[in-house]
């Protein structure tokens, strides 16, 4: 599958340059992407160092935990294949909690200890589980209360009400996010 | 709002160190232990990044997606905001600059700059997300992550369209 679309993507982005007479920019392009992969990773490196080292106080007082109880009932109802008081719950509770705020960067490292942490339950550890997937889903659907990013550009921008797009925002991601997890029940039965 | 927002972060911060603090754990030891993981995660996360970069930039900067709209044309929706949905899955800092381009060019009262604003907060990369996240822990086989992902952002960016035509 992940052949299949990286693939596709860079036989078409070459293909469509060498038609249409772009070679420059493919060189550059081809050269490029790896600064612009470390530029990434030098850019989330720190924020995630110092979130983990927090976070990790968090786990180690319980105070993950207690957190967690607050979104249990949902996602005991979305992943009921998780053995209760599992770590895997409360670190993706505090993601979610993470990305309401729109606090991406703090969002990311708890996603992806969480991800560990589903992975030690998972049985074919190269193939997605079933939570997995669910959890994705969550993520990429959004989940956003306050659009934080946004919000400072329309202001950046002068704009008369820059937080008018806020209830639209929550309604659309709400809908998104049931959306996507409809269709994941629906692939995960048909599977 | 701002305001508001800016306080959750060192609020945040403060309840977990106070919670610590209360609990009597290490929690000097505990932070530079729990610090220390980045290192891994950052190496294992550095060669996923860097070949889904190479495969979208390679596409991206092809200008296919920008020619193909010139053929599509919706009624209903103004024909600037299609690089917009078809990048926000793609590529969050595509978006994002496409983003800053519509406010630039119409400003953010503008319908475009509402809807787009909407667009950008209502979905996140779902391109990005899964090569992050199944690449940290070593996944190769997705199986329906991808299509469960493009559907919620499908749906999102429809809802947004509707919110758009509903609030502004």
């Amino acid at each position: 599958m992940i052949n299949k679309i990286w693939g596709s993507f860079i036989i078409i982005g070459i293909v469509y340059c060498l038609l249409t007479g772009k070679i420059e920019i493919l060189n550059s392009e081809i050269l490029n992407s790896s600064t612009t992969a470390l530029d990434m990773v030098i850019k989330i490196f720190p924020v995630m160092a110092l979130w983990l080292g927090i976070m990790n106080i968090a786990v180690k007082s319980g105070l993950l935990k207690k957190m967690s109880k607050l979104f249990y009932p949902i996602l005991r109802l979305l992943f009921p294949e998780i053995p209760k008081n599992h770590e895997s719950l409360s670190l993706m509770s505090s993601n979610m909690i993470a990305n309401m705020f729109g606090l991406g960067s703090a969002a990311t490292p708890f996603g992806l200890k969480a991800m560990q942490s589903l992975q030690e339950l998972n049985k074919k550890k190269d193939t997605a589980s079933r939570s997995m997937i669910t959890f994705l889903v969550i993520n990429t659907s959004g989940m956003t209360l306050i659009p934080t990013t946004i919000i400072s550009l329309r202001m950046m921008y002068k704009s008369v009400s820059p937080t008018k797009i806020v209830i639209p925002c929550i309604l659309a991601t709400l809908f998104a996010t049931i959306g996507g997890l409809l269709i994941d029940r629906l692939l995960a039965k048909r599977r | 709002m701002n305001n508001i927002s800016n306080l959750i972060l060192p609020i945040i911060v403060l309840i977990i160190i106070l919670y610590g603090f209360i609990k009597k754990i290490d929690i000097y030891d505990v932070f530079v232990e729990g610090s220390k993981e980045s290192f891994d995660l950052v190496l294992t996360m550095f060669p996923c990044l860097l070949a889904m970069i190479f495969g979208i930039n390679i596409f991206i900067k092809s200008g296919i997606l920008n020619d193909l709209f010139n053929f599509i044309k919706i009624g209903f929706v103004p024909t600037d905001i299609f690089p917009m949905i078809m990048m926000r899955p793609i590529s969050g800092n595509s978006s994002l600059a496409i983003l800053n381009s519509i406010f630039e060019n119409n400003g953010p009262d503008s319908f475009i700059g509402f809807l787009a604003s909407i667009i950008q907060g209502s979905t996140d990369t779902t391109f990005y997300i899964l090569t992050l996240y199944f690449g940290s822990i070593g996944i190769k086989k997705i199986r329906y992550a991808l299509w469960a992902g493009l559907f919620a952002d499908l749906i999102g960016i429809v809802s947004a369209i509707l919110m758009a035509k509903i609030f502004f």
